[in-house]
């Protein structure tokens, strides 16, 4: 056993982190918002570039894949930078499109995922698909039917503004019968998997600008970070999120085992992440104090992110009771 | 990164697997933190050292397997699985011989090691004071020259089965001049029945004599018994004070098979019991993966020549509260039955959730506070100034 990231993986990682360090995301996410999805785009073709989206295309459409641990290393480095747009979604789309197996859209579309051409937005849970005004195709599972689209209702506001959501219309029949709903399954698992490894390096980012805050602001002469009540939510803050990160690379090992726990291990991994970065987000805007309270600070991307993620592809309740069915 | 295990890892653990249920008494040994209880367990501590389990990571001119980290992990899941009795060596076991190993003379481990391990010799820690316990450094117990030796005199409290165990290690002052608190301190050994030292057994919060007070009265340490170089105690003792918050004194192993069995209640328990408790099991269980994972992750860090410091106030904050968290919902899921002593006539069948919730509810105090834990992690993980203390 050796559960460490090996040095190519953590060379990986961290290459990935200056890259997107160094692509002012806080920017892009802010345009995003707006709906103006130039930069954002532009942004996802450096992403494609480094070889994320590959990650989930099997090598017999264009990718690499499906590496989902290197998959989930790539999402803590996508969740620390607060990355817009339906990273997510268009992941599970690509294990989607894999799972279903041969079809005239497999072809098309998982190419283009891999190159960074086509970004998808992916709907299995209803009501709503994320950013689909920005989609190039979005995919709508209901039951035992999948369809494609790229026609949606008004895009609704959302708690994490970079993070739109918009009820798909209409759209082609592509396929129909019981593997799509196999097939949805386990791209709800990959969709997990890569959210609470966002969700991870949501919380380390969150950790880390609230730590040197605190070092930095002074308060009755001191820096509020040398109280200890200030410290204690810090710490805490650590241990939520050291004891979550295991759990995301065991679950990313049993998802590329195709491993009979592997739901279980996705559901343990996407409570305990989600969990944490929501916590490292309201521990942030109580040591930041009212400045972390303002839409001015780069931060609030990061504090607004964490609630939406920690819900999305499963709630705490529904992955709780996925852990509690498997033992 | 990879979670799978060598084919020596696997025959390891068949081992072990195969002798504990073999082995593993049918019917529970008396609680240990009795007179009655603690000889039970002490001879079941011969049994394990008479086929080599009772050490398993030590090397084995001492005893052990020379077992990796991993391997003692995988010994502790099975153990805990099996529902093997608690381990009265372990003050010995997982903080002296650690110091021992670190700190000691070939002629100490030759002499304490053996006995340590087969049972013969159980060891309590006499660290706290009346008046020192999280501000151990203050301690005022004394230790003066004398000819070939130490003479100790003071008081130590909270020493966990004192009352019954055999030999003690503890810190005293024998420079009274040191510039700071932390300096003049020596870490010596001692016997529990020699002259001048008086055990008074104190009941814990469950009544239980486990703890004892230790007055000492002119107790002679002669040079061998002293670990280290004296004066420099307090270096010896931190040293190794990781072990206690760590994964030796509470291994993942505890945990899994206690969330194991909590699941086992949660499939019998009435409709009744609503979806929160559901959760919390589930809490339970995601937890108890979490620190198994985390020590995966920590033996693979150490194997790869990594070296683990201050990360174990982690540990100690997580495993102490996943405890009380997964006893709290055991007693709810037990309704009326949850609160009858293990001992009750019509206490309930799986384990002894009591004595367990009880002595879960001391974790965050021993072995340094969650809070002391606490700012450990914020000062030397995270590089937050020092506060005021
Ligand atoms: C079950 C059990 C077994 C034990 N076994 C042993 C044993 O075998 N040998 C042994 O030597 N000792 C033993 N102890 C004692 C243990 O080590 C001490 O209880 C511990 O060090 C805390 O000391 P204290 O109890 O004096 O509490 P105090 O240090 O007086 O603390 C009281 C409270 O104040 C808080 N506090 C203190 N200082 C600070 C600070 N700077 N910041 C914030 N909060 C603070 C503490 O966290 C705690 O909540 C045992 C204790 C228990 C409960």
């Amino acid at each position: 056993m050796r559960f460490l990231a090996t040095a190519e993986q953590r060379e990986f990682a961290r290459t990935l982190d200056a890259l997107l360090g160094a692509c002012g995301t806080p920017a892009v996410a802010r345009a995003w918002a707006a709906g103006e999805h130039k930069p954002g785009r532009e942004l996802w073709a450096r992403i494609a570039a480094a070889g994320v989206f590959a990650l989930a295309v099997p090598e017999r459409h264009g990718g690499m894949g499906p590496l989902p641990v290197e998959l989930a290393l790539s999402f803590v480095e996508l969740g620390r930078h607060a990355v817009p747009g339906p990273l997510a979604e268009t992941v599970a789309a690509a294990a989607f499109l894999e799972r279903l197996g041969e079809s005239a859209t497999a072809p098309e579309l998982l190419p283009r995922i891999a190159a960074g051409d086509a970004v998808v937005s992916l709907c299995v849970r209803g009501p709503f698909a994320v950013d689909a005004d920005a989609a190039d195709a979005v995919l709508v599972v209901e039951g035992d039917t999948v369809r494609r689209t790229v026609a949606h209702g008004p895009v609704q506001a959302s708690l994490d503004p970079a993070r739109r959501p918009a009820r798909p219309l209409g759209g082609d029949v592509l396929a129909t019968g019981p593997a799509v709903a196999a097939a949805a399954a386990h791209a709800v698992e990959v969709a997990r998997l890569v959210t609470a490894a966002q969700s991870l390096g949501l919380g380390r980012a969150l950790l880390a600008a609230t730590v040197s805050y605190a070092k930095q602001r002074t308060q009755f002469h001191r820096p509020i970070g040398s109280f200890q009540a200030v410290k204690h939510r810090l710490a805490n803050t650590l241990i939520g999120l050291e004891f979550a990160q295991p759990l995301v690379y065991a679950a990313a090992l049993a998802l590329a085992a195709d491993a009979p726990s592997a739901g279980r291990e996705v559901a343990a991994a996407k409570v305990a992440a989600g969990e944490a970065a929501h916590a490292a987000a309201l521990t942030a805007l109580q040591v930041h104090g009212a400045v972390g309270y303002t839409a001015e600070l780069d931060l609030s991307l990061w504090i607004r992110k964490a609630r939406p993620l920690r819900d999305a592809w499963g709630t705490p309740a529904e992955c709780r009771a996925r852990v509690l069915a498997a033992s | 990164m990879d979670l799978d295990l060598t084919a020596a890892d696997e025959a390891f653990r068949a081992e072990a697997r195969a002798w504990l249920s073999a082995q593993v008494p049918a019917v529970p040994l008396p609680s240990l933190e009795t007179a009655e209880g603690f000889s039970a367990h002490r001879e079941w501590e011969h049994r394990l050292a008479a086929d080599r389990w009772s050490v398993v990571s030590w090397p084995e001119e001492y005893g052990g397997r020379g077992a990796s980290l991993l391997q003692w992990l995988l010994f502790e899941e099975e153990y805990y699985a099996a529902g093997a009795p608690g381990r009265v060596g372990q003050n010995g076991i997982s903080l002296l011989a650690p110091t021992l190993f670190e700190h000691g003379t070939d002629e100490q481990r030759a002499r304490v090691l053996g006995p340590m391990a087969r049972g013969e010799v159980i060891w309590a820690q006499a660290w706290s004071e009346p008046e020192s316990g999280s501000d151990l450094a203050s301690l005022r117990s004394t230790a003066v020259r004398t000819d070939g030796g130490w003479l100790l005199n003071g008081q130590k409290t909270w020493s966990s089965r004192a009352a019954f165990a055999d030999r003690a290690f503890g810190l005293f002052r024998s420079d009274p001049d040191a510039a700071r608190p932390h300096q003049g301190l020596s870490y010596l050994m001692f016997a529990l029945d020699a002259p001048g030292v008086t055990v008074r057994p104190l009941g814990r919060l469950d009544g239980k004599p486990a703890f004892a007070e230790l007055f000492l009265d002119e107790v002679f340490v002669p040079d061998a018994d002293v670990i280290g170089e004296p004066g420099r105690g307090w270096q010896v003792a931190m040293s190794t004070a990781g072990n206690e918050r760590g994964l030796t004194l509470r291994s993942p192993g505890r945990f899994t098979a206690a969330a194991g069995r909590l699941a086992a209640l949660w499939r019998e328990a009435p409709q009744t019991a609503g979806p929160a408790l559901g959760e919390r099991v589930a809490d339970a269980l995601i937890g108890a993966r979490a620190y198994q994972l985390f020590a995966y992750a920590h033996a693979s860090r150490l194997a790869a020549g990594g070296s683990i410091g201050a990360e174990s106030s982690l540990n100690k904050v997580f495993w102490s509260e996943l405890d009380i968290a997964l006893h709290e919902t055991a007693l709810d899921l037990l309704g009326p039955y949850g609160m009858l002593a293990d001992d009750a006539d019509e206490a309930p069948a799986h384990g002894s959730w009591a004595e367990g919730y009880t002595f879960s509810l001391a974790g965050p105090i021993y072995a340094g506070t969650n809070e002391i834990q606490r700012d450990i992690i914020a000062e030397r993980l995270l590089g937050l100034p020092k506060g005021r203390r």
